[in-house]
């Protein structure tokens, strides 16, 4: 395979983590709406929650991209 | 199209050598004086009348003074109030660099590697000096988690140093990609505009959504820097077993 073949499809592998940071950011916000739904009274203490774990796994995907781009951009 | 990576050039405005290295006066060092200027002024012209009940620039201060404060109050307890002034610092600075870097024709400070993993260095370099200053050597417990079979040891040891040693880098590229990531996006998307003609209405309207998020995503990783800041600091001060 040449180099710069090989490089666009290491670009694209590197980043199918974003599936898995679609399921997360989908499961922190699907419990925080559940949560709420049931306790609205929770809303103000669980939102800062999850806005931290929405940033935090938001990151993971731009891991996946700054290695993509690496990988593309050496 | 312009190069969408194009907006994170550093061009040098005052050029300084130093025998062999290269210490210029660039832009992201303008920007930085910028921003450290508009905290400065925003944080002294709104407390100077220190009234009795505030008014809308106090109340801004009074805001950002308290939302760090509520951090540390919750993420470190009362052992936490001597690091208040350096917390409140980081906060400022990085808020107001990603806000700044949202002006069109801006640069943004915190879109390069090595300015967040200076301020990521500096967090751990510090958090450690203070967990062994506090704590001596007992510190070291704290990669042996308690009531663990003697035989995992070795290797959990070994994962927790890993993981204590890679926290500057993962708090350094969060901020870094993030900013990088959002604001290449804006720029791919400003591309779209006017290659579209007409119909480029329809990226337009993506790119002012977009620039909402990207302003959230200003705010809540300066916030996640703070609250990470906080919680190493908690693992430094309260040295749990």
């Amino acid at each position: 395979m040449e180099l710069e073949a090989a490089k666009l499809v290491g670009a694209g592998l590197a980043v199918i983590g974003l599936g898995g940071v679609g399921m997360g950011i989908g499961n922190i916000f699907g419990s925080f709406i559940s949560s709420v739904g049931r306790n609205p009274a929770a809303r103000a203490v669980l939102f800062p929650t999850t806005m931290l774990g929405f940033a935090l796994v938001e990151a993971v995907a731009l891991f996946a991209l700054v290695i993509a781009f690496i990988i593309l951009f050496k | 199209m312009g190069d969408p990576l194009a907006q994170f050039l550093i061009k040098p405005l005052f050029p300084i050598k130093l025998g062999a290295w290269d210490v210029s006066f660039t832009n992201s060092s303008a920007f930085m004086v910028v921003v450290i200027v508009l905290v400065t002024l925003f944080t002294n012209l709104a407390m100077s009348k220190r009234a009795m009940v505030p008014g809308r620039l106090q109340s801004v201060a009074e805001l950002a003074y308290e939302f760090v404060a509520g951090l540390i109050r919750d993420n470190v307890g009362d052992k936490g109030k001597d690091y208040f002034p350096f917390i409140f610092t980081l906060f400022m600075f990085i808020l107001t660099a990603n806000v700044v870097g949202m002006v069109p024709y801006t640069f943004t400070v915190t879109s390069h590697i090595i300015v967040t993993f200076a301020m990521a260095a500096f967090v751990f370099i510090g958090v450690t000096v203070i967990g062994l200053v506090k704590h001596g050597t007992h510190w070291f417990s704290f990669f042996v988690p308690p009531g663990l079979p003697g035989w995992l040891l070795p290797l959990v040891v070994v994962i927790e140093v890993i993981s204590y040693l890679s926290r500057p880098i993962s708090l350094a590229v969060r901020l870094f990609a993030n900013m990088t990531a959002g604001h290449t996006m804006l720029k791919v998307f400003g591309g779209f505009v006017i290659a579209l003609g007409i119909f480029g209405v329809a990226p337009l309207a993506v790119l002012v959504a977009l620039t909402g998020l990207e302003l959230l995503i200003a705010f809540l990783q300066a916030y996640v820097f703070t609250v990470l800041t906080c919680l190493y600091l908690n693992d430094a001060l309260n040295l749990s077993h």
